[in-house]
């Protein structure tokens, strides 16, 4: 195949018509594609996710009952945290974003493992499948699963245990897969001090995939087996430890949250170079910070039981190592603002999302300085501030760090653009509904709302009132970003093949790709990110 | 292009053979590090219940059979011996011989399982009443832990089976060798999780 192959009617043939029909889908091994159809699944779950969410949110409204049971209430929470969470947010940005782009970026014409990648889709899509089905059994634990509550014989639990553990196992296989695929796939000259920040983000939450979820597979495992068998080691009726539960389960859901927001960082970091037109601030810094961020990450998950029975000495331990993560997160942020410090910068969507994390997540650290400090966590604990901040980093973070992604490439990935107008358009909605949403509840936490609770007094009402009408404000703001973008992959202005004149790798292939990524395995001989006014301006990239 | 045009778009040559070997031998590696986590945390929790109900522990172990999970010991460390005789015929391309080695670590295997076969005969069935479920947290653990164990021999001589078949068809060579590499990995971190739990089940309570 050459490069400018072309189809019969003269169209020039990339990744997206080279085969055609639902089979040459099905069973593709390109990496782009598996991307694409991960983005399918990924933002359809999403949708139902969110659909839940605003089901909440109407319910809790007024004070009382305002249009469904409480225990129908316990069900919308938890499919909504088990929907988000295990469908979408933990794929997320590696298996959307980081399939397409890792082979691009590292100059690559594929992932180590193709056919494992093929497979780990299927077995993703197999687990969101099952978990669909716990939905129809209607799953109230929450998504945590928390003992003795998950151990009373409850099918419904025994089936999104199951779902997990494949949703698990192919969130593994992901991880490994890139791994491997940084390792030993680079094109010549692409060392590791030269590897784009979004690959050096993929290395270290692969690591964190690798090493964290077997202990959660095997937790949820073991919980299946209380449930049909009794084994009794999460049953304090047995003499089991619902407490060891948490701990196990944790020491898994901490670090997933930086499998989450990692990536993001990972997207944050590419585009506001771009757009600030200047080289990168600190690059081993930021790369150092990924990596100290996913090592730190697995000694703080105590932090989720302060009030849980916790010997004092653990938790001034869990405690200092919790405060610890802020400071890599501070290098991060300290280093992005120092690149768009002096810079040229053009306030493209895809920029706009970048800064939006960037301010976002800033209250998403240091609200969880609060969650961190002993005194304060006692009385935080378990409220509606824990659940603010928690939204402000997966949603104000790793959603924000995919949808900013997801602008960004979006013209790599099909050659097309969207509207521009209605993307910033959408983006103010977003970041108004969201803020809008969640700082009335940290203000509810800090008075005392507890969270998962059906009902509260009537004094909390005109909070839970705003944070409600945000809550669908933003959920416009998230229909019109997936319209314009929908719209666009079919309908979208064909645009030139470097719109943003990014410098990185991915960028010197055509737009959409060809199905072999480059024509000849690049050799590069620069650093990615040169940038400069006499770069910048010629929009060409120096490898 | 040579022969590389003749094959479907999806299935071009992505990566040399060698960059293949190297990559599967260390995608391996990784896997075990998650294998390493999975049975970790099953031992975290074993230390934990066992500090807990130390006496416990102590007299429930008395009622494994030691002999029966030593022997078991013995056979495993045997089909670790057969297969790395597999993997050196593999590397110098004898396919007959990988064939006779991926047999004996097969009947080491099944030896293995009819022996635990026995053992759970015993707590489950002979037993009155049966030991499990509804027991002790011990014997929780002990079916758990041998459980899960047991299904990675299953899963390894399925994948023996695999190579066994390949080597019938004499697909290996001094040049491709890297299935029967990495299976083998696979199945000496099974004999080496077998070799921890043995001691910690069976022994840490003396012998009976
Ligand atoms: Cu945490």
């Amino acid at each position: 195949m050459s490069a400018h192959a072309a189809t019969a009617d003269g169209k020039q043939l990339n990744y997206l018509n080279c085969e055609k029909g639902l089979w040459s889908w099905i069973m593709s091994i390109d990496h782009k594609r598996i991307g694409l159809m991960y983005l399918a699944s990924i933002l359809s779950f999403f949708v139902v996710g969110g659909v839940f969410a605003l089901l909440v949110r109407a319910e809790l409204f007024s004070h009382g009952k305002t249009l469904y049971g409480p225990d129908d209430y316990n069900v919308f929470f938890t499919l909504h945290g088990v929907i988000m969470i295990f469908l979408f947010i933990v794929p997320g940005i590696p298996a959307t974003l980081g399939n397409f782009l890792l082979p691009l970026m590292i100059g690559a014409k594929d992932v180590i493992f193709p056919r494992l990648n093929r497979f780990t889709y299927w077995l993703y899509l197999f687990g969101a499948a099952i978990a669909f089905c716990a939905i129809f059994m209607r799953l109230d634990t929450g998504w945590t699963f928390y003992a003795p509550y998950s151990i009373q014989n409850r099918w419904a639990v025994v089936t999104a245990t199951a779902a997990a553990f494949f949703l698990g196992f192919a969130s593994i296989l992901t991880g490994l897969n890139f791994l491997v695929t940084i390792h030993n796939m680079r094109a010549p000259g692409m060392t590791w001090g030269r590897l784009p920040l979004f690959v050096w983000t993929l290395y270290a939450s692969a690591i964190l995939q690798i090493v964290a979820t077997p202990v959660i597979g095997i937790t949820l495992l073991l919980l299946l087996l209380e449930n049909t068998m009794g084994i009794g080691i999460f049953n304090p009726a047995a003499g089991g430890d619902p407490v060891l539960f948490e701990h196990l389960f944790w020491f898994y859901s901490h670090p997933v949250v930086y499998i989450m927001i990692l990536p993001a960082m990972g997207v944050v970091s590419e585009i506001i170079p771009v757009f600030s037109k200047k080289p990168i601030f600190g690059y081993k810094a930021l790369v150092y910070a990924s990596v100290g961020i996913a090592a730190v990450s697995f000694l703080v998950w105590g932090h989720h039981m302060f009030v849980a029975g916790m010997s004092n000495l653990s938790r001034y331990i869990f405690s200092f190592l919790t405060f610890f993560v802020a400071v890599p997160t501070a290098v991060k942020v300290f280093n992005w603002v120092s690149t768009m410090y002096k810079g040229s910068i053009s306030w493209d969507t895809p920029m706009l999302y970048a800064m939006a994390f960037v301010f976002l997540f800033l209250i998403a650290g240091t609200t969880g300085v609060h969650l961190a400090t002993l005194g304060t966590d006692a009385h935080y604990h378990d409220t509606y501030f824990v659940v603010a901040h928690f939204h402000y980093t997966i949603q104000g973070g790793a959603v924000i760090g995919l949808f900013a992604g997801l602008h960004f490439w979006f013209p790599k990935m099909f050659g097309r653009m969207y509207n521009e107008k209605v993307a910033k358009f959408a983006w103010l909605f977003l970041f108004i509904g969201f803020n809008g949403t969640f700082i009335p509840q940290f203000i509810l936490g800090m008075e005392g709302m507890p969270r998962r609770y059906y009902d509260y007094p009537i004094e909390f009402e005109p909070l839970h009132r705003i944070s409600s009408i945000f809550a669908f404000i933003n959920a416009a703001g998230y229909a019109m970003v997936l319209g314009n973008l929908f719209y666009a992959v079919f309908k979208g202005k064909k645009c030139e093949e470097n719109p943003f004149h990014s410098l990185s790798l991915e960028w010197t292939t055509a737009s959409p790709p060809i199905h072999d990524n480059f024509v000849q395995i690049p050799r590069v001989t620069t650093w990615t990110y040169g940038y400069g006014a006499e770069h910048a301006a010629e929009g060409e990239a120096v490898h | 292009m040579g022969h590389h045009e003749s094959l479907p778009l999806g299935h071009t040559h992505f990566a040399e053979p060698e960059q293949v070997y190297h990559s599967a031998k260390f995608g391996m590696w990784v896997f075990l590090a998650t294998e390493v986590h999975l049975f970790g945390a099953l031992f975290c929790t074993f230390a934990v219940y066992r500090w807990r109900y130390f006496e416990d522990f102590q007299q429930f172990a008395l009622s494994l059979n030691w002999r029966l999970g030593g022997l078991n010991t013995i056979v495993l460390l045997t089909s670790s011996y057969f297969m790395v005789r597999a993997v050196d015929a593999a590397q110098k391309g004898l396919n007959k011989k990988v064939n006779s080695f991926c047999n004996l670590t097969l009947l080491c295997a099944l030896t293995f399982l009819v022996v635990k076969f026995f053992e759970y005969r015993a707590k489950l069935i002979l037993h009155e009443p049966p030991i499990f479920p509804h027991s002790h947290i011990f014997y929780g653990l002990y079916f758990t832990m041998t459980g899960i164990h047991g299904l990675h021999v299953l899963l390894g001589m399925g994948a023996i089976w695999w190579l066994k078949m390949r080597a019938k068809r004499e697909e290996f060579s001094v040049t491709y060798y890297t299935p029967v590499e990495v299976v083998g990995l696979y199945w000496h971190l099974v004999d080496v999780v077998w070799i921890y739990l043995f001691p910690l089940l069976y022994l840490l309570g003396g012998l009976a």
